[in-house]
């Protein structure tokens, strides 16, 4: 057979394929590379006594107990923060707005913050809650701005979640004679209970990882105690690695990469409960 | 008072309460704009417009002070332009990939793998920047430094891949299958399709991604105070320390500068510029976007 040009197409169709592959697979193989690395970097350093110790010059002797503690704090109270609000704010937008300008602003509104970057959170903590409001560099203050960061992501879902429940159900719920709130409490909100949670957990399990954010309200490099109040100064997993990071010696190098370890398990699990959830009960409804 | 009033204030009460949570999200951003430019407004007290657009220095920190913002923008600006060098080739090939090649089972495997991309925390990213991608491209490039733009920009493409390569798949995935189906009944390949019929008619859902993109490049802030050095310089020399707008909000917060001072103020009218970029193209994406889905309705 000649070489008419429409096997030069299928060369030039193949020669594509394989590179879009390549492409696609690049990304993946960054991922394998970074998790190895880390591995071997980090994981001989990983024991119990790493994990109870606080923070020392002696990068042999250091550990993350304050920072684990503190990541605890910090992000118990951001769910218990992000969550009542994120989801009443999701349940008004839903339910109770009218379409108009008003609704259309307040969507655009929350589509930008998702946008804004995190270290501007950190400066509106700054200024808001650290000097405003002076709750100073403490837990709360931590948790207040990490709320604000991942409230947009939570009202997200919410919307989402509820937005996919039909509208059969509430039809049935309004005819036995049930108001508006009786009918988003009993029969909206359970269903779209596990969307909702699923989208919670993982802006959690993004608030666990920021770093900036923390750092411009002034969150502490060094502690070497743990806090009693939530007035108490904190530290927390990610800023403790990169505080290890940023210095010369190896042996904080290694302390780093255990650290991250410890995070990436962490997020690790949050993101599996996530992913049950959403398994779990998909299989379950079916309308 | 009977059941029936009191189940109506009972429901007013509670709209009122869901109403105070779904306004918290604009007092957020009255929160951040009155921040930004209440700082921004005592900061140009002190030093000029004129001198904070074109000094080319920005040494606050220093006992000879110059506020030129530029050298940070500029910074900034490399390792974005490098970070997009990656991720705009990579997300669009894998986005093509996907939608037009892929079966139903590798995408279902492979695109939430892409996504943890996205969902590692920047710290860790900072410290493969620094650790692991700069000693290896010193192996191939004699001189880069320790600190640098290209390992930190490469690095953060890689992490902004998933965004563009998931929202470029989804415009391709939303071309109407009648125009695909035109082409391929006109015996054109899989290629053809996709560069002449699903690309240009995607464009607009593509172009807002990659807008997107640039707006978290530009706003992404541990990998560059990890990776890429603490040394504004107006330059474009991607082998050399650098810093970025994000980067230098970090250098100061680290330290124990007063509230009130000079110093101070400069991270807000730093944090300002930051802003007024991202909201740009945030709006800009939106725009593209909104454009897009007009097209096929």
């Amino acid at each position: 057979m000649t070489k008419g040009p429409l096997s030069r197409n299928k060369l030039i169709d193949r020669v594509f394929k394989i590179t879009a592959l390549v492409a696609t697979v690049v990304g993946l193989v960054f991922l394998s590379v970074l998790i190895i690395d880390i591995l071997i970097d980090g994981l001989g350093r990983v024991s119990w006594s790493f994990l109870t110790s606080f923070p020392s010059r002696r990068p042999e002797r250091a550990g993350i107990l304050s920072a684990i503690v503190g990541t605890l704090w910090v992000m118990g109270l951001t769910a218990l923060f992000s969550f009542p609000l994120g989801v009443c704010a999701g349940i008004y937008l839903e339910e109770y707005a009218k379409k108009g300008v008003l609704t259309k602003l307040v969507e655009i509104n929350i589509a930008n913050l998702a946008g804004v970057p995190s270290i501007i959170y950190g400066l509106l903590g700054l200024g808001i809650f650290v000097r405003t409001l002076a709750l100073e560099r403490s837990v709360i203050s931590g948790a207040l701005t990490l709320t604000l960061l991942i409230l947009p992501i939570i009202i997200t879902t919410t919307r989402e979640s509820l937005k996919a429940i039909p509208f059969s159900i509430r039809e049935a719920s309004y005819a036995l004679g049930a108001t508006l709130w009786q009918t988003i409490l009993r029969q909206v909100l359970p269903v779209a209970m596990p969307g909702i949670l699923t989208g919670t957990i993982l802006a959690l399990s993004r608030a666990i990882g920021e770093t900036a954010p923390l750092i411009a309200i002034g969150a502490l490099t060094y502690i070497a105690f743990l806090p009693e109040s939530v007035f108490d100064p904190f530290t927390v997993l990610p800023i403790q690695t990169f505080n290890w990071v940023s210095r010369p010696q190896k042996g904080f190098a290694t302390n780093a990469a255990a650290a991250i370890i410890v995070l990436l398990l962490l997020t690790l699990i949050m993101n599996s409960i996530a992913i049950y959830l959403r398994h779990r009960f998909q299989r379950r409804i079916k309308w | 008072m009977d059941r029936r009033s009191r189940q109506r204030i009972t429901e007013g009460c509670i709209k009122g309460i869901l109403f105070i949570c779904a306004s918290l999200s604009i007092l957020t951003t009255i929160g951040i704009i009155g921040i930004l430019i209440f700082e921004t407004v005592e900061f140009f007290r002190e030093v000029s417009f004129f001198e904070f657009l074109t000094d080319p220095q920005w040494t606050p920190l220093f006992v000879d002070k110059h506020f030129g913002i530029m050298s940070l923008v500029c910074g900034t600006a490399l390792v974005a332009f490098i970070a997009m060098l990656v991720a705009i080739p990579l997300g669009l090939l894998s986005a093509v990939y996907l939608s037009e090649y892929a079966s139903a089972r590798f995408r279902e495997v492979v695109k939430p793998l892409l996504e943890i991309l996205a969902g590692v925390p920047t710290v860790v990213y900072g410290y493969f920047a620094l650790l692991f991608v700069t000693p290896l491209l010193q192996v191939l490039i004699p001189g880069l430094a320790g600190f640098n733009a290209l390992a930190p920009g490469i690095v953060m493409g890689i992490m902004i891949l998933p965004m563009v390569s998931s929202l470029s798949e989804d415009a391709m995935y939303a071309v109407p299958m009648d125009l695909k189906e035109g082409a391929y009944a006109l015996g054109a390949t899989r290629f053809q399709v996709a560069v002449k019929v699903v690309i240009p008619a995607a464009l607009s859902g593509i172009m807002s991604s990659f807008v997107l993109a640039v707006s978290r490049a530009i706003g992404e802030t541990m990998i560059v105070t990890i990776a890429s050095g603490q040394q504004p310089r107006l330059t474009l020399n991607p082998l050399v320390p650098i810093e970025t707008i994000t980067a230098y909000i970090v250098q100061v917060s680290l330290g124990d500068t007063p509230s009130g001072t000079l110093e101070y103020r400069t991270i807000f009218a730093a944090g300002m510029t930051l802003f007024v970029f991202t909201l740009a193209l945030n709006l800009m994406s939106h725009w593209l976007k909104e454009r897009f889905r007009e097209e096929y309705r």
